[in-house]
């Protein structure tokens, strides 16, 4: 089919092909897409003339605006610092106590705080703080090194079992799987475990003396002869109602088989000093909030 | 089917599954213990598959068929078949994925199920499985036709797509094991890639081999599109995929490339697969099939030209955009960005070429869904070009960057567009293709037409609305100059567009679905009924070599 023939609706001329039935107009380029190509070129240039555009062989054009994405990024860094750092270093430098009492203080902590703990804390100690299996409760009152100031400043800037150099350090032996103690030791001391919490629960005497034993023998080192634990080795209280890893037969029967070892990461590079103070404080406050519910 | 297949040819496949075989045999032996080795066993049963399907039929006497009077379509057809094969499995994983951000206990706990193994699965699954599939399948079918040749070999066609197939098969399967080499819509490790080039090499020389015994004097615009596609995607896989293997019994490997190199590697090869592999092959399928189908000629040649160029020209620049205000240097940005806007304009020409064709057919546009698949996937070209242009300047991208707006995007064109197109095309393509009078049910064309469309607009909808608050969430500062919103607190703002998103998913899969039982109930219950004029034919006239201006 080599002869053009003209399309009766628009008027216009084939190009004389013809595939498989398929014919071609040879219409003209609408002038509204010259006008469009010759817009988006010319902003092109003014963008190559002003902005970083072409290599060349040592170097690239730098552009007539001078500008450079690393000095804008560090420029706009340091002007936001430097607006925080008026509330941000009294912070730091005054302490939590004198920090609670100024409201000015307060208001920018009560600010920065929620986000602060969902995007580093939330995802092990949960949203509202209240822990999970194996991640303890921030909320509550057994606290596993102490809820003083210092002592949760510090426990955010070395961590637990951290590779910081001054991590805290904390670990429960895995009687069963290393052969300290048999199976139904084991579960002898669980028992026993368990009655310091629940005295009520009726348990056999003389199961109750040979777990006592066993309890003295191998536990009380760390969680005390009473069992109510001790903060300087983060052994936890076992004669309160809470419990990290589970407080049924079968999870302290787990526990002491398998042993724990909690961790927490160290956050001193992670995050300033500032930022661990006022997570510091807003961790008191969640706590004061959860008692007084 | 394959009693087509001359004894020598028959004997030549033969000959390639039991090296197929030797090569599974190989890499399962030398990859035990590793994931190489299923992947040779799944080498291995591929291999086999051919072999005994050659072998039952190599004692058939020599066909009586006269080649020079016939399309080839055996290739066509089973490859058409395992395109909709695909669509199911890839875009049910897209569900599955989908609705595993919703509900994240929808993994079950497993490895395998996992998002990050998963995930691959759906794109690879839906891109290469359901898009190459159609692509090759197209292809086939639209060089034959506007070459009015028949393909340039028997074997060649068969080993492009059951080989491409083995290559899809190995990336999912290796996904679920873990294998990755955690560059996007290019995981699959170095044997993978290595066996793709030899496919992909075949295919391209293949096609030139078909376009050389053309009978038409000119070259269809379909066929530059399938061309650079093609050409295009080998260069950029070959590149990409560079790597240096751990070992040779393994399938880990290392890239060629470090850093920002390989950042920008990689985005180069990942823009460009959208561009060449999700958009000039397509291209492709729509200057064929929508003037086909409308019965009108294409609205401008000198349109198809411009557009053509400058598709395939600013295209290859862009990919610098997906690294804005990152580690690369802001110069090389600046080229990404101003190339994509320069972009727009060919694109939107591709777009308004197509629509403008159907001035005269509009009435057909409204009856017939087959035409309005291509309509619509034309207005989402359209769309998803312009919404490109836009997310690739700077200031729009430090919004949309890591958002969901890019996944809103991405699926704006992969749906809206890739897929309408290929669903358009195969409704058109399967009566011709079979022989029979018409599809089994126009009315489950016109169902799925409107389960697809509906999907594809609450989906992107969806994305839009969860891309742009979550970036204002991330960029939002409290009085103080600190984050108002935790990361968990974009999580919970998004959880209902996450909803809504597996929902549009499931009604984009209901209609794959519909498409095909339709195109299995066409096969078996259509009467038959010949295309008229659907054989080679040499060319009627011999025509001017350019055309006179109007």
């Amino acid at each position: 089919m080599s002869v053009k023939e003209r399309d009766p609706l628009t008027g216009h001329q084939t190009t004389g092909h013809e595939w498989n039935g398929i014919t071609e107009l040879n219409t003209r380029v609408p002038r509204a897409i010259w006008f469009f190509i010759i817009v988006t070129h010319v902003w092109a240039l003014f963008y190559w003339v002003l902005m970083p555009a072409w290599p060349t062989v040592n170097t690239y054009t730098k552009g007539l605006l001078g500008v450079d994405q690393r000095q804008q990024v560090e420029a706009r860094v340091a002007a936001a610092d430097a607006k925080r750092s008026s509330w941000s270093d009294p912070i730091t430098s005054l302490t939590l106590d004198e920090v609670r009492s100024d409201p000015t203080l307060m208001a920018h902590v009560q600010r920065t705080a929620p986000a602060l703990f969902g995007d580093n804390c939330a995802a092990c100690h949960g949203a509202q703080a209240q822990g999970g299996p194996g991640y303890p409760s921030l909320v509550d009152q057994a606290w596993l090194w102490g809820a003083d100031d210092e002592t949760v400043l510090e426990t955010l800037r070395v961590g637990i079992n951290a590779p910081h150099p001054e991590s805290r350090f904390s670990q429960m032996m895995a009687f069963g799987r290393d052969g300290l103690l048999d199976r139904e030791q084991i579960r002898i001391a669980a028992d026993y475990v368990q009655s310091l919490s629940r005295p009520a629960e009726e348990i056999n005497a003389d199961r109750l003396a040979a777990g006592a034993t066993l309890f003295e023998e191998n536990c009380a080192s760390c969680h005390g002869e009473d069992g109510t634990g001790s903060q300087d080795l983060g052994a936890p209280d076992l004669t309160d109602e809470h419990w990290i890893y589970g407080g049924d037969e079968k999870s302290i029967f787990n526990t002491i088989f398998h042993g724990r070892q909690g961790w927490m990461p160290a956050w001193e590079q992670r995050l300033s000093e500032t930022e661990r103070r006022i997570l510091t404080i807003y961790l008191g406050q969640l706590k004061e909030t959860h008692h007084d519910d | 089917m394959l009693q087509r297949l001359t004894i020598a040819e028959r004997q030549l496949a033969l000959a390639i599954s039991i090296a197929v075989i030797l090569a599974g045999l190989l890499m399962a032996a030398a990859g035990s213990g590793d994931p190489m080795g299923p992947h040779g066993a799944i080498v291995m049963f591929a291999g086999a598959i051919v072999f005994l399907a050659v072998l039952r039929v190599i004692q058939d006497p020599e066909p009586l068929e006269d080649r020079a009077e016939n399309y080839y379509d055996d290739p066509t057809r089973v490859g058409l078949l395992i395109s909709l094969g695909w669509a199911v499995i890839g875009m049910g994983m897209g569900v599955w994925v989908a609705a595993q951000l919703a509900w994240p206990d929808l993994r079950f706990d497993a490895a395998w199920s996992s998002f990050g193994r998963i995930r691959p699965v759906h794109t690879s699954g839906v891109i290469f499985g359901f898009g190459g599939n159609a692509l090759i399948a197209t292809s086939f079918h639209v060089m034959q036709r506007t070459s009015r040749a028949r393909l340039a070999g028997h074997v060649a066609p068969w080993f492009v797509l059951l080989g491409f197939n083995l290559f899809c098969v190995i990336a999912a399967s290796g996904y679920l094991m873990g294998v990755t080499q955690s560059k996007e819509y290019a995981e699959p490790e170095w044997y993978a890639d290595l066996w793709l080039v030899v496919v992909w090499v075949i295919y391209f020389v293949l096609y030139i081999r078909t376009l050389a015994r053309r009978n038409e004097p000119h070259i269809y615009v379909a066929n530059w599109y399938y061309l650079a596609f093609i050409l295009v995607v080998a260069v950029l896989h070959i590149v990409n995929n560079l790597a240096v293997p751990a070992s040779f019994a393994g399938a880990k490997s290392y890239s060629a490339f470090a850093g920002v190199q390989d950042a920008m590697t990689q985005w180069w090869y990942g823009h460009n697969a959208v561009a060449f592999f999700l958009t000039a092959g397509f291209l492709g399928m729509l200057y064929y099939f929508l003037p086909k189908r409308a019965e009108r000629p294409i609205y401008s040649y000198r349109l198809s030209i411009l557009s053509f160029w400058g598709i395939t020209f600013f295209y290859i620049w862009a990919g610098s955009h997906h690294l804005h205000y990152t580690a690369l240097p802001q110069w090389v940005q600046t080229l990404g960005m101003t190339f994509s806007v320069m972009l727009l304009v060919p694109s939107w020409a591709s777009a308004g070429n197509a629509l403008m064709t159907l001035n005269g057919a509009w009435h057909k546009v409204r009856d017939d869904a087959t035409l309005r698949f291509m309509m619509v996937a034309a207005v989402f070209y359209g769309l998803s070009t312009f919404e490109g242009s836009f997310m690739a300047v700077r200031a729009v991208n430090s919004l949309s960057h890591y958002t969901d707006w890019t996944v809103g995007h991405v699926h704006a064109g992969a749906m809206g567009w890739v897929a309408l197109i290929t669903f358009g095309s195969i409704y058109a393509v399967v009566p011709t293709l079979w022989q029979r009078e018409t599809m089994y049910s126009w009315k489950l064309v016109e169902w799925h037409f409107w389960l697809a469309l509906a999907g594809t607009v609450i989906y992107v909808f969806a994305m839009w609305n969860s891309g742009i608050t979550q970036g204002l969430m991330w960029r939002t500062y409290t009085e103080s100059g600190t984050l108002t919103y935790s990361f968990t607190d974009t999580l919970v703002a998004m959880h209902p567009y996450y909803v809504a998103r597996a929902a549009g998913g499931a009604l984009f899969l209901a209609g794959a679905i519909l498409a095909a039982i339709n195109v299995y109930l066409t096969i078996r219950n259509v009467p038959q009924k010949r295309t008229e004029g659907d054989y080679p034919t040499p060319s009627e006239a011999t025509e001017p070599a350019v055309p006179v201006a109007e």
